[in-house]
C-alpha cells in the first residue's frame, strides 16, 4: 500500500491549505460560519477559481480527480481549516450528477456558478418518527416529487438539489431546482457553525438522474471517506493544540503534561488518532473494490472516527480545563465540529450495526 | 414533599427545566422564594438559622424528589457554599447579618476562587488583599465565575501573605460587587451561552469585618467546602430525572423502523448508564449512612463527584446520539421558555447538543475530576 498522497494530489492539497490560510483566518472563519448562509460565497468562488472542486470529480465529468484519496485530501484540508460550506453536499450530489453523465451541469458546479446540495436523510416529525418520505411519481415525461427531507446541508443557499426518492420501481435520484414551484425550504444555523434546512416538496417538478440505489450507495460511501478524513484532520488539530497546552500550562510549578496521569491519557488519545488515520486510509484504499468490501471499510472507518472523535474532543476540552470550553478558543469549535461529524451520514452505532450486518452476510 | 412539589412548583418552571430551556434570574429567585416560604431552601442548615432537622438521608430524598419533579436547581453559591462556611467559621454577627439575606434573596452570591493562573492548583492564587486600616484593598482577577452577572456579592479567596506555604497566606473575604473597582466581564462558552465571567478587582476596598475566619486561614474554609457539604455532589436526582427523559425519548424515537430503545447497541448503552446510576445511588446512600454515624467523608465525596459527573455526561451524550442528525440544527428561540413555534425535527432535540457541550464543565468545575482523583489518592494511599 502506498501511504503517500502522490505528488499531484499533494500539490493541490498544499495550494488548498495555503488558500485557506490566506483567506480563511480564524476571524474570517467565524464570521462565515455564523453568517446567514453559513459560509463565505467569496471563499467558494475562490476555491472554484483555484480548481479545487474539480479534484472531487473524474475527467469525463470535467474534473481531474474523483478518487477516494482525492476526496480525502480535500476534506483533510477542510477539516484543518474548519471551513464551513457545501463541501460534502457538492461531493455527494456531484457524484450523482457524475453517474448521470451530467457533465455540463457539473461543470457549472465546479466553476462555482451553481450551488448544489444533496437531500437524502428523511425528515423526522416532532416525536422523532420519520415522516412523509419523498415519493416520485411519473406524469407523462415529467416526474413530480412529494415528501420531506431533513437537515439538508446549506439548503438556503442551494440553486440545485439532488433528491433521493422512492419510485414504484425502487429508489432513484432526481434533480430539483431550488426555486421551483412546490419547493419549500426552512433554513437554520447549525450548532457547530454553517447552515442547513428542512426541505418539503409538494408535487415539485423533477428530472430523473439515475435509477436504482447503487449510485446513491456509492455517493454515500464516498461521503463516508470524506467525512472520516475531515474528522481525522480535526483530531490532529486538537491533538497538537492539547500537546502544546500540556507543555506550556503550568500548575504546581510544572507543565501539566509532566503529570503522568495526563501524559498517559494524552498518549492514549494520540494512539487512537493513529488508528483512526489508518481507518481513513483503509476506507479510501478499499473504496474501488466491490460494494460489500467498500462498505465494510467505510463503516469500520466511520465507527472508528465516531468513537475516537468523541474521545479526542472530550479529552482536549478536559485537559484544557475551562479555557477549552470558551467560545474565544478555536479549540472548542474544532471539538464541536468533530463531535457533530459523528451525526453526519450515520453515527458510530449505526456503522457498527452495518459492519456486523455486512460481516454476517459474508 | 411530593405534595408540596405538586402544589407549589410552577409548571412554567418545571417545563423549562424538563425541556432544557434557559432559566432567567427571576425564575431562579422565584423558586428560591417558594422553597424559603416552606423553610426548605437550606435544609442542611441548623434549625436556628432557618434550616431543618432532617437527617442526611431525608435531605437526599428531598434533593432527589425535587430533581425528579424537574424543579430548578437551587443556586448553590449562597445556600450550599457560603452558608455552611459562615455557620462553621463566621462570627455571630456575620451569621446574623448574612444568613437571613441568603434565604430571603437579598443577596445573590457568586464564588471568586479560580484565577487564570490558578485552576487545579488553586492555592497558587494571586489576587491580593492588603490590610490598610479598617479595610482590605483587593487587586487581581478571578475567572470562570458562574452567574456573576446575577450576583450582588462575591466571596473570594485572596492572598494576604506571601510568607510560608502558599496555602497559609490565603484569606476568605466577602465583597460587595457594587464596590468601586469591581468589574464583571462576560465569557461566552462554546454553546454560545453567557454563564461564566471574569471578575476584575482594582483597588477594591473591603471592610475588615468581611473577613471570614482568621486572616491567612481561608484555605481551611475552602477545604471545608470541598469535603463536608458534598454528600449530594453526585446529583443522583438530576441524573435520575435526565435518565427518565432519555428513556421516554428512546421509546418514542424510531430508528430504522423500530423504537430506539429496541436498538441493541443503543439499548446496551442505556443499560450501562442505568446500572451505573443504580450502583451510584447505593454508594451515595452508604456514604450518607456513614455521615449519619458521625464520620467525615473525604475520598467518598470525591468519588461521588467523579462518578456523578461522568454519569450526567453520559446521559447527555446519549440524548445527542438519540437525536441523530437532528442534534445539529441550532434553534436559539427553542431554548427560551414558552417556545411554541414549529420544532425542527423532534421537539426534544433542540437543546441536546448544547447541553452535551455545556456539560463538559461538570468534570472541570468544583474541583476538576483530576483534582478529585488526587484527593482520593492522598486520602486512601497517602500518596
Amino acid at each position: 500500500m502506498d501511504f503517500s498522497l502522490g505528488d499531484d494530489r499533494r500539490m493541490m492539497a498544499d495550494s488548498l491549505s495555503r488558500y485557506f490560510a490566506d483567506t480563511l483566518g480564524w476571524e474570517a472563519r467565524q464570521a462565515a460560519a455564523e453568517s446567514e448562509a453559513g459560509f463565505s460565497r467569496d471563499m467558494w468562488a475562490g476555491l472554484a477559481e483555484l480548481g479545487v472542486l474539480g479534484m472531487l470529480f473524474g475527467e469525463e465529468a470535467g474534473g481531474y480527480g474523483g478518487s477516494a484519496f482525492d476526496a480525502g485530501a480535500v476534506f483533510a484540508e477542510v477539516g484543518k481549516a474548519l471551513a464551513t460550506g457545501p463541501f460534502l453536499a457538492t461531493l455527494l450530489a456531484g457524484n450523482i450528477l457524475e453517474a448521470a453523465g451530467e457533465a455540463d451541469l457539473l461543470g457549472e458546479v465546479i466553476a462555482g456558478s451553481k450551488i448544489l446540495t444533496f437531500a437524502d436523510d428523511p425528515a423526522m416529525d416532532a416525536n422523532g418518527v420519520v415522516t412523509d418520505p419523498v415519493k416520485a411519481v411519473k406524469e407523462g415525461d415529467a416526474w413530480r416529487l412529494t415528501g420531506a427531507k431533513g437537515v439538508v446541508d446549506y439548503l438556503g443557499s442551494a440553486d440545485l438539489i439532488v433528491v433521493t426518492a422512492e419510485t414504484s420501481d425502487g429508489w432513484a435520484s432526481f434533480l430539483v431546482e431550488a426555486d421551483a414551484k412546490g419547493v419549500k425550504r426552512r433554513a437554520y444555523p447549525l450548532v457547530d457553525g454553517g447552515a442547513a434546512g428542512e426541505l418539503s416538496l409538494e408535487g415539485a417538478s423533477a428530472r430523473l438522474l439515475v435509477s436504482g440505489e447503487d449510485a446513491i450507495s456509492k455517493a454515500r460511501a464516498l461521503g463516508l471517506v470524506a467525512t472520516v478524513w475531515e474528522a481525522v484532520a480535526i483530531m490532529e488539530v486538537l491533538r497538537d493544540a492539547t500537546i502544546e497546552y500540556l507543555g506550556t500550562r503550568k500548575q504546581f510549578g510544572v507543565p501539566i503534561g509532566a503529570f503522568q496521569a495526563l501524559k498517559h491519557r494524552m498518549t492514549s488519545v494520540a494512539l487512537e488518532i493513529e488508528q483512526a488515520r489508518s481507518a481513513a486510509i483503509n476506507a479510501a484504499a478499499y473504496f474501488a473494490k466491490d460494494p460489500r468490501t467498500r462498505d465494510r471499510y467505510g463503516s469500520a472507518a466511520k465507527y472508528t472516527a465516531g468513537k475516537v472523535g468523541a474521545l479526542t474532543a472530550e479529552e482536549a476540552i478536559q485537559m484544557h480545563g475551562g479555557i477549552g470550553m470558551s467560545w474565544e478558543m478555536p479549540l472548542s469549535h474544532f471539538a464541536k465540529r468533530l463531535v457533530m461529524l459523528d451525526h453526519v451520514l450515520g453515527d458510530e452505532d449505526a456503522h457498527m450495526a452495518r459492519y456486523l450486518k455486512l460481516a454476517s452476510a459474508a | 414533599m411530593r405534595e408540596f412539589l405538586n402544589e407549589k412548583l410552577p409548571k412554567r418552571l418545571s417545563d423549562k427545566v424538563r425541556h432544557g430551556q434557559r432559566l432567567t434570574k427571576a425564575d431562579m429567585e422565584e423558586w428560591h422564594a417558594i422553597l424559603n416560604e416552606r423553610g426548605w431552601l437550606a435544609p442542611h442548615w441548623p434549625v436556628e438559622w432557618g434550616g431543618t432537622d432532617w437527617s442526611v438521608v431525608q435531605r437526599f430524598i428531598f434533593e432527589t424528589e425535587t430533581a425528579m419533579a424537574h424543579a430548578p436547581r437551587v443556586v448553590p453559591f449562597g445556600v450550599s457554599m457560603l452558608g455552611p462556611v459562615l455557620i462553621k467559621f463566621g462570627t455571630e454577627e456575620q451569621k446574623k447579618h448574612w444568613l437571613p439575606r441568603i434565604l430571603d434573596g437579598s443577596d445573590w452570591w457568586c464564588q471568586g476562587y479560580s484565577e487564570p493562573g490558578a485552576g487545579s492548583d488553586l492555592a497558587s492564587l494571586k489576587t491580593s488583599a492588603v490590610r490598610e486600616g479598617d479595610h482590605y484593598v483587593i487587586n487581581g482577577q478571578k475567572t470562570w465565575t458562574t452567574l456573576a452577572q446575577c450576583a450582588n456579592k462575591i466571596f473570594c479567596l485572596v492572598r494576604t501573605s506571601k510568607e510560608g506555604k502558599k496555602q497559609e497566606g490565603i484569606s476568605f473575604l466577602l465583597v460587595d460587587m457594587d464596590t468601586p473597582g469591581v468589574e464583571v466581564r462576560p465569557i461566552k462558552l462554546l454553546d454560545g451561552d453567557h454563564e461564566v465571567n471574569e471578575v476584575w478587582f482594582s483597588d477594591v476596598k473591603v471592610p475588615v469585618e468581611n473577613l471570614v475566619g482568621e486572616e491567612n486561614k481561608g484555605w481551611t474554609c475552602a477545604k471545608y467546602l470541598l469535603s463536608y457539604e458534598r454528600t449530594n455532589i453526585a446529583g443522583v436526582g438530576a441524573s435520575m430525572a435526565a435518565f427518565e427523559r432519555l428513556k421516554e425519548v428512546a421509546r418514542t424515537t424510531r430508528r430504522n423502523g423500530s423504537a430506539l430503545a429496541e436498538d441493541p447497541l443503543f439499548a446496551a448503552r442505556m443499560a450501562e448508564v442505568e446500572i451505573d446510576l443504580e450502583n451510584m445511588r447505593t454508594t451515595n446512600l452508604r456514604v450518607l449512612d456513614s455521615v449519619g454515624r458521625g464520620q467525615t467523608p473525604m475520598a467518598e465525596s470525591s468519588m461521588l463527584k467523579i462518578r456523578g459527573t461522568e454519569i450526567r455526561q453520559k446521559i447527555t451524550a446519549l440524548m445527542r446520539r438519540a437525536a441523530g442528525r437532528y442534534a445539529q440544527p441550532f434553534l436559539d428561540e427553542a431554548l427560551e421558555g414558552g417556545f411554541n413555534g414549529e420544532p425542527v425535527g423532534p421537539g426534544w432535540a433542540a437543546p441536546v447538543a448544547s447541553q452535551y457541550f455545556n456539560n463538559r464543565k461538570l468534570s472541570i468545575f468544583g474541583g476538576s475530576n483530576e483534582v478529585q482523583r488526587e484527593i482520593i489518592g492522598k486520602s486512601m494511599m497517602g500518596l
